[in-house]
């Protein structure tokens, strides 16, 4: 193998796994530090900078982070990583001062954001502090969007929504709410120099084939919007037997949500076996938590409606076949249908996008699944001054999916306006610190504990089950906050090689707890994953290959599941090993935030 | 602040037959320098132990004093163990293996501890044919007291404050072969590929096996010029062989072409292959190792490999003809035969 370039600022950034997985690439060891430091504004905003909605997203983040945790690797559960950053919000201080402001003097151009959810306000975010004069355009009277209207106060209550939705509006965005955008013809003839589309995925999907249903309309909802009704208050009661129709996210939030509005008998039915279940585990297991049976590989058959009146449902009984490919067949078991009583059904089985307000007449190309077409790099659609991100761009994700597109695209709008190649990227900010301080010293705490993973505390059933806007999980107090931020590992903290000043003493590899690193002769890259100190069977995680040393041997670390311990440095007589911080910035159109010291 | 080896461990390491991964065999966290050589020795003992799938509880590590001698501390902490007086482990040592001689007898010692004031001892153990493994972590210093020249400095050396050594360097593989010793091998701490199978082929030895390790000291003695410096020693490395242990039930898959290759069957019916790397040269002609040393000596290599083997040594036990068990298990009848036996006994001597 050759050696590896420790200068492409891609090598190391995958070493920081959670950092990677996380597609706004947040900081996450660098925050955790600074909440074991009680350093909580600092940790906020170091979030913030990156993910613009620390304290909703440490609530409910789909945390792509946590399953790429190396921790996960090394025992049994990675660190609580979205529940870290909760602390890092509900401990701070006063933030707002430490914010970048909107200049009074404009920059004379006019942005349209349409839509207010978390990827129309990241480009706010971004753009404002450039000058940018923005109109954010939504059809409620609020901005936030699916946070808003999807996720429920007992998971994100208002306020932690309002004062993040608000750090944004207050950097003097025009806000046009209760406006529905019908036509995007009419936002083109206005004078905006670019449209930035953040609409999500508004159209819950339905079972307009399903015997029954043009019947049991008026007790049937779908998803989202029975959600929305609710969130905005039209909605306060729900029957006391009702079925919820899907296995997502959406579908966890509506049953616990008619748990709360009066729904006694509650059954979630999915057509799928549990196992397939899209919601994340802890959702699942939080409506468990409140007795909310999951019914599997049940596909629904028909509505039951008697005298203008929702009995309940017929289902019909499946089991999962899967073929050498991994493809699933739901096949019918022959079972006689099973029938559920209910007086209301919430039909959450997904969702869409949908742009009937764009006219297809504009130049704004449209493709598969009646998905715009826009540059995966860029978010620029085939009409140049107009982009998407978030869910509107590429289908239904998730929260910090669409902050990493806005950024991205204020990027583009910024270099588009300024009359610059949108391809013109910026690179990325990286540093790379020695954390030396002295014999047995290093600037971060290099010692690793043995601590499980530590469970959030839940407000009591009863009373969470009383009133929606109850928030059900307690968050970490700060003493435990602490004792969960000391089990990160800080993969941050790079192990750095330096061939020249290597002696062979072989120190490093003996010393090292995990067997990551071996002196040997060179090969190519399988040869040498199978006859390394331990089988370096993860190729999803990089070998680490030094230049030829003296003896003619190289130095091979795997760094699947190193523990940044430091102790490969602290055994090195010739300091040929260093702990180096690698702190990875994603560039955005306004300067990056940073705190002297990090 | 910190200095505390994680307990976390690869999920992938490789088992042994007992079931034991090889960090069952680690030690305490080091506390000599950074880049000892005594360090990829100790590392070298929990790879042999785990390789050979040694119950941890049969063996006992014993040392004198000194920084080789606090190297027990360092590996296979589930064994018994013994830090003695100054360069008296070799008494230690005997004592034990006279008491229980099921168990196997790992001896750490240094220059200091063996070649200097406890050399009388060294010799006596050799001489007895103790069984035991002897590991001499040979760094041509007093690392523990700050580097001054020891016994096995290079004649003409300096120590690091600038001491000139006047005096010539006792060799001790060949002052073993010369006491009749029936195992002597040298290596390298920075060799483990060598240095493994010789460890293993010494503790599978009946008798006395030495092994002079060359261990650089990092701090005070890694000078370009000195014969134990890493650099000095990878220069002039000459070997007498290429050496596999392959324990009895394995098949042997090496082979070397004819008069190259030597096979010595090992007590427990275990074997040695040695590829030789120079022709004309038995590891079982003691004449023919004491020359080959001689001429390394004078051309300034340092000979390593398997230098000497007696494959029919004779222990001290076999030479004593004890009894062929632990003296712990001997019960009050084995220990009191009765007055018959003592009037049988008394009558020998009338």
């Amino acid at each position: 193998m050759k050696p590896t370039d420790i200068t492409n600022p891609e090598y190391f950034h995958k070493v920081v796994d959670c950092q990677y997985a996380c597609p706004a690439h947040t900081p996450v060891p660098e925050y955790i530090r600074l909440i074991a430091a009680e350093r909580y504004t600092d940790a906020y905003m170091v979030n913030w900078e990156s993910n613009v909605f620390p304290g909703i997203l440490g609530r409910t983040c789909d945390r792509p982070c946590e399953p790429a945790c190396r921790r996960g690797r090394v025992e049994d559960e990675p660190v609580a990583i979205c529940r870290l950053k909760r602390v890092a919000a509900d401990n701070k201080g006063e933030v707002k001062s430490l914010m970048p402001t909107a200049p009074k003097k404009k920059n004379g151009f006019k942005i349209a954001l349409i839509g207010g959810g978390p990827a129309s306000l990241t480009v706010a975010r971004d753009l404002a502090p450039l000058g940018y004069e923005i109109h954010l355009y939504d059809e409620w009277d609020k901005a936030g969007g699916m946070m808003r209207t999807q996720i429920p106060s007992f998971r994100l209550p208002e306020s932690v929504l309002d004062e993040e939705v608000n750090y944004v509006l207050d950097m003097g965005i025009h806000t046009h709410f209760n406006t529905y955008v019908s036509s995007m013809k009419k936002i083109l003839e206005k004078d905006y120099d670019a449209i930035f589309v953040g609409t999500g995925a508004p159209k819950g999907r339905d079972l307009p084939d399903v015997e029954g249903r043009p019947e049991a309309d008026k007790f049937v909802h779908l998803g989202i919007e029975w959600l929305a009704s609710v969130a905005f208050g039209h909605r306060t009661t729900t029957s006391k037997k009702v079925i919820v129709l899907g296995g997502g996210n959406t579908a966890m939030d509506c049953c616990r949500t008619a748990r709360r509005l009066g729904g006694e008998k509650v059954t979630v039915v999915v057509r799928s076996p549990f196992n397939d279940m899209k919601a994340s585990p802890w959702e699942i297991e939080d409506a468990q938590r409140e007795d909310i049976p999951i019914l599997n590989n049940m596909p629904p058959k028909a509505f039951v409606v008697e005298g203008g009146k929702l009995k309940g449902m017929l289902f019909g009984k499946v089991a999962a076949l899967y073929d050498e490919n991994g493809k699933r067949s739901l096949v019918p078991t022959g079972e006689p249908d099973i029938f559920i009583e209910a007086d209301e059904v919430l039909i959450a089985i997904g969702q869409d996008n949908s742009f009937p307000w764009i006219e297809r007449d504009l130049g704004i190309k449209f493709g598969k699944w009646d998905l715009p077409v826009v540059d995966r790099t860029t978010f620029q659609s085939t009409l140049d001054r107009v982009f998407f991100g978030g869910d509107a761009a590429f289908g239904p994700e998730n929260v910090i999916t669409a902050v990493a597109h806005g950024h991205q695209a204020a990027i583009s709008i910024d270099l588009f306006c300024r009359g610059e190649s949108v391809y013109n990227r910026p690179a990325p900010m990286t540093n790379l610190i020695s954390q030396k301080m002295g014999i047995h010293e290093w600037s971060y705490d290099s010692a690793v504990v043995e601590d499980l993973r530590y469970t959030v505390p839940h407000a009591e059933k009863q009373v969470a089950l009383k009133d929606r806007k109850v928030e059900v999980e307690l968050g970490f107090n700060t003493s435990v906050g602490f004792k969960e931020a000391q089990r990160c590992l800080n993969c941050d903290i790079q192990t750095i090689f330096n061939t020249s000043r290597c002696i062979e003493c072989d120190a490093c590899m003996d010393v090292c707890p995990t067997s990551c690193i071996t002196f040997t002769a060179n090969g190519t890259e399988d040869d040498l994953r199978k006859r390394l100190k331990a089988p370096a069977n993860n190729t999803s995680q990089d070998l680490y290959v030094s230049g030829n040393l003296n003896t003619g041997r190289v130095m091979i670390k795997d760094e699947d599941v190193c523990l940044h311990c430091g102790l490969c440095a602290e055994r090195c007589p010739t300091a040929a090993w260093d702990m180096q911080k690698y702190l990875y910035q994603v560039s955005k159109a306004s300067p990056i935030w940073s705190i002297s010291d990090l | 602040m910190t200095y505390i080896k994680p307990k976390f461990r690869h999920p992938e390491l490789p088992k042994n037959d007992l079931g034991y991964v090889k960090s069952d065999y680690e030690g305490a966290i080091s506390t000599l320098c950074a880049g000892c050589g005594h360090d990829s020795i100790s590392a070298a003992i929990v790879q042999s132990c785990f390789e050979l799938s040694i119950e941890p509880h049969r063996l006992a590590k014993l040392s004198g004093i000194g920084c080789s001698s606090k190297t027990p501390t360092y590996f296979l902490s589930n064994s018994h163990g013994f830090n003695s007086v100054h360069g008296r482990m070799p008494s230690i040592a005997t004592g034990a293996n006279m008491a229980n001689r099921d168990l196997i007898y790992l001896g750490v010692s240094g220059d200091g501890d063996s070649a200097s004031i406890g050399m009388g001892q060294f010799v006596h153990a050799i001489r007895k044919n103790v069984n035991m493994v002897y590991i001499v972590m040979n760094n041509g210093c007093y690392g523990l007291t700050k580097g001054q020249n020891s016994a096995t400095t290079d004649l003409g050396g300096f120590s690091k404050a600038g001491g000139l050594n006047h005096y010539p360097a006792i060799d001790l593989v060949s002052l073993a072969i010369e006491m009749g010793a029936t195992f002597v091998g040298r290596s390298f701490s920075g060799d483990k590929n060598q240095l493994v199978p010789m460890i293993k082929a010494a503790i599978a030895h009946q008798g006395f096996a030495l092994l002079d390790v060359v261990s650089p000291c990092v701090t005070f003695n890694n000078k370009a010029e000195s014969t134990k410096s890493y650099d000095y020693v990878r220069a002039h490395l000459e070997a007498t062989s290429t050496i596999d242990y392959v324990p009895e039930k394995e098949e042997i898959t090496v082979s070397y072409e004819a008069g190259m290759s030597a096979l010595v069957e090992m007590h427990d019916g275990s074997v040695i292959q040695l590829h030789k790397l120079a022709p004309n040269w038995d590891p079982r002609d003691r004449f023919s190792a004491v020359r080959r040393l001689q001429k390394a000596q004078a051309n300034g290599e340092v000979l390593t490999g398997l230098l000497y083997i007696d494959p029919e040594s004779k222990d001290m036990h076999e030479l004593e003809q004890t009894v062929d068990v632990p003296l712990n298990s001997l019960r009050e009848a084995e220990l009191c035969p009765g007055s018959s036996v003592l009037e049988r006994v008394n009558a020998e001597f009338r």
